[in-house]
């Protein structure tokens, strides 16, 4: 397993891919939390316009957990980009063929697979994470807010996001093992995360029973670990308590993984 | 090149034994029984669609076989510890993604063979690509990655070693220098399996073959066997046709091409040109050329894999 994971780790190191969404993802999310930060405090519109002319909308805490969770509120899509890519780029490019002559035990490989995804989703968590809420900071003590960051639940926050963003790519490994198909996944990957998943939320969150069901999906138990979100902070939907979210996450992508498993990685490699 | 795991030989052996694999309703794979040896270059040939790929897959257990076992010194694939160490097997010269350079694409593997990263740049000088280590592999010709494939199957310093029409690609210069670089391995007594749909591509290479078509064993044995089974043919021409007709079905000799109706020219098989000529002159014939003429292996070769027969030599496949 030792080696399979020094490959693994090779593999995600020595291609553009990962570096390239990491600059992505450390550009956007700066510059969402950015935004976030001026807007939830400034009443740029979020603070609910015309009632007056500073008004906090959400109680300080919450306007920090809002701004600094943006990462795994909106951010999550790259560490999950990245492993899904980690097993559907094997199967495109055919590197599969080599991948399993090197080690035959399919199990190992996909074990490895996770292993290494999770590794690498948190570097893209701790990455993703400080940026958002370095500019979110950044812009909270130009405004002359507090930042909190003499808070300790607030480093508890960040830390979970990152770890939750690590979850993700886990995620993300179990759907490219179940949709080896690098131009499926990535875009069923996105389709899932950035509409249906949010509708989802939408709808559900009208009927009575919708709401826990809405607890379930992916990306509310990723900001369920994180301890809040944008979306929670705002009163729009409920989310479970950290560890429940954390463990409804990690079984999506184990899940998938292990479908993955014996779906995709026991077919014939032609 | 480096020492030669010191396997005792018979850990070198391929064994195919019943080997079937259907996809759906079609029968890739028949009832195939081969065995491969150490110290020896076998070709392994068919035409395309033959069944050559996805017996070298379910020897690597990246194919499950419907039937029948595929074994490499007794043991499948995925029952060997480090297998990168005891086979080094090229499929094809694609498994590369093109944004890695050829070194990190040898160096990935490097942890799972078991070897220090040192040697992925050893192998790249041992094919000749030293020079190419840091260009990206998607910039690469298809010559340069066959040479990429091989130095990938020696990183462990296999004692055996499957290529998957390894000179697909090369120029003649290539060509020449796979021949001596294989005739080298196998010297050193590893087991070498070259797959090819070209029999002369092969055919200074090798010192055994194993021939398939239609996923069925059409012949096994030293090439020096097959060579003898190459029968040389007399070409005979006569301006009287009807008369070389005549001649032909009175000695009851038997024409190349199966024919048997009148013709100028005529190949003949089983018979050499002393005893037609001694006939034609007997029956007053005149010819205008008597020749022997060899159809060399690619001929036979070819005959064998388009007629659906039975093996012609089954029992010298072990």
């Amino acid at each position: 397993m030792g080696a399979a994971l020094r490959t693994e780790y090779r593999k995600l190191v020595t291609t553009r891919l990962w570096w390239i969404l990491l600059l992505a993802m450390v550009g956007y999310m700066a510059f969402l939390s950015a935004i976030m930060a001026w807007g939830v405090t400034s009443g740029g519109g979020m603070a609910g316009a015309g009632e007056g002319s500073d008004d906090l909308a959400l109680p300080p805490d919450a306007v920090v957990r809002a701004v600094y969770t943006i990462a795994v509120t909106f951010g999550y899509v790259f560490p999950l980009v990245v492993g899904a890519l980690s097993v559907a780029s094997e199967f495109r490019h055919q590197t599969i063929t080599p991948t399993l002559l090197a080690e035959p035990r399919r199990s190992v490989v996909v074990g490895a697979k996770v292993l290494s995804g999770g590794a690498l989703g948190l570097v893209f968590g701790v990455v993703g994470t400080a940026a958002a809420a370095g500019a979110g900071a950044l812009v909270l003590l130009a405004l002359g807010k507090p930042t909190f960051l003499d808070h300790g639940s607030t480093w508890q926050t960040l830390a979970l996001s990152a770890a939750a963003l690590a979850l993700w790519a886990v995620a993300g490994v179990g759907f490219g093992a179940v949709l080896p198909n690098q131009v499926a996944v990535v875009v069923v990957v996105l389709a899932f995360t950035q509409f249906v998943e949010p509708v989802l939320r939408f709808v559900l969150a009208f009927t009575s029973w919708g709401e826990d069901v809405a607890k379930l999906l992916p990306g509310a138990a990723g900001e369920a670990m994180s301890g809040g979100s944008f979306y929670s902070e705002s009163g729009l939907v409920e989310l479970l308590e950290p560890w429940q979210g954390a463990v409804v996450l990690a079984a999506y992508g184990l899940g998938l993984a292990v479908i993955g498993r014996f779906t995709t990685f026991r077919r014939d490699i032609t | 090149m480096a020492t030669t795991t010191p396997l005792p030989s018979h850990d070198r052996v391929l064994a195919v034994s019943h080997l079937s694999k259907s996809f759906g309703p079609v029968r890739a794979v028949d009832d195939l029984t081969f065995e491969v040896q150490p110290g020896r270059v076998t070709g392994f040939l068919g035409p395309n669609g033959a069944g050559k790929t996805t017996t070298l897959r379910m020897l690597l257990g990246l194919v499950r076989p419907t039937s029948g076992t595929a074994t490499i010194g007794g043991r499948p694939y995925h029952r060997l510890t480090r297998p990168l160490r005891t086979v080094g097997a090229a499929l094809e010269a694609s498994s590369f993604h093109p944004g890695r350079t050829a070194l990190d694409h040898l160096r990935t593997y490097a942890p799972q063979v078991g070897v220090p990263d040192a040697r992925a740049g050893e192998v790249l000088e041992l094919v000749g690509l030293g020079g190419a280590a840091d260009r990206r592999v998607g910039g690469f010709s298809l010559g340069m990655r066959q040479r990429l494939a091989l130095a990938t199957t020696l990183l462990g310093d296999p004692p055996v070693l499957l290529l998957d029409e390894p000179a697909n690609g090369l120029d003649p210069e290539g060509i020449r220098w796979l021949r001596v670089f294989l005739r080298t391995l196998a010297a050193e007594g590893r087991t070498v399996l070259v797959s090819s749909h070209v029999l002369s591509e092969v055919e200074q290479t090798v010192d055994d073959v194993v021939i398939i078509a239609r996923g069925r064993l059409v012949h096994a044995s030293p090439l020096a066997d097959l060579v003898r089974l190459a029968r040389p043919q007399v070409h005979v021409a006569s301006p009287d046709a009807a008369g070389l007709a005549t001649l032909v079905a009175r000695a009851g000799w038997v024409r190349a091409d199966g024919g048997g109706s009148a013709a100028h020219e005529v190949d003949l098989v089983d018979v050499d040109a002393a005893a037609v000529g001694a006939a034609a002159f007997a029956a007053g014939l005149e010819l205008h050329e008597l020749s022997t003429r060899n159809p060399g292996l690619e001929g036979l070769f070819l005959d064998m894999v388009a007629t659906p027969t039975a093996p012609t030599h089954p029992e010298v496949a072990a």
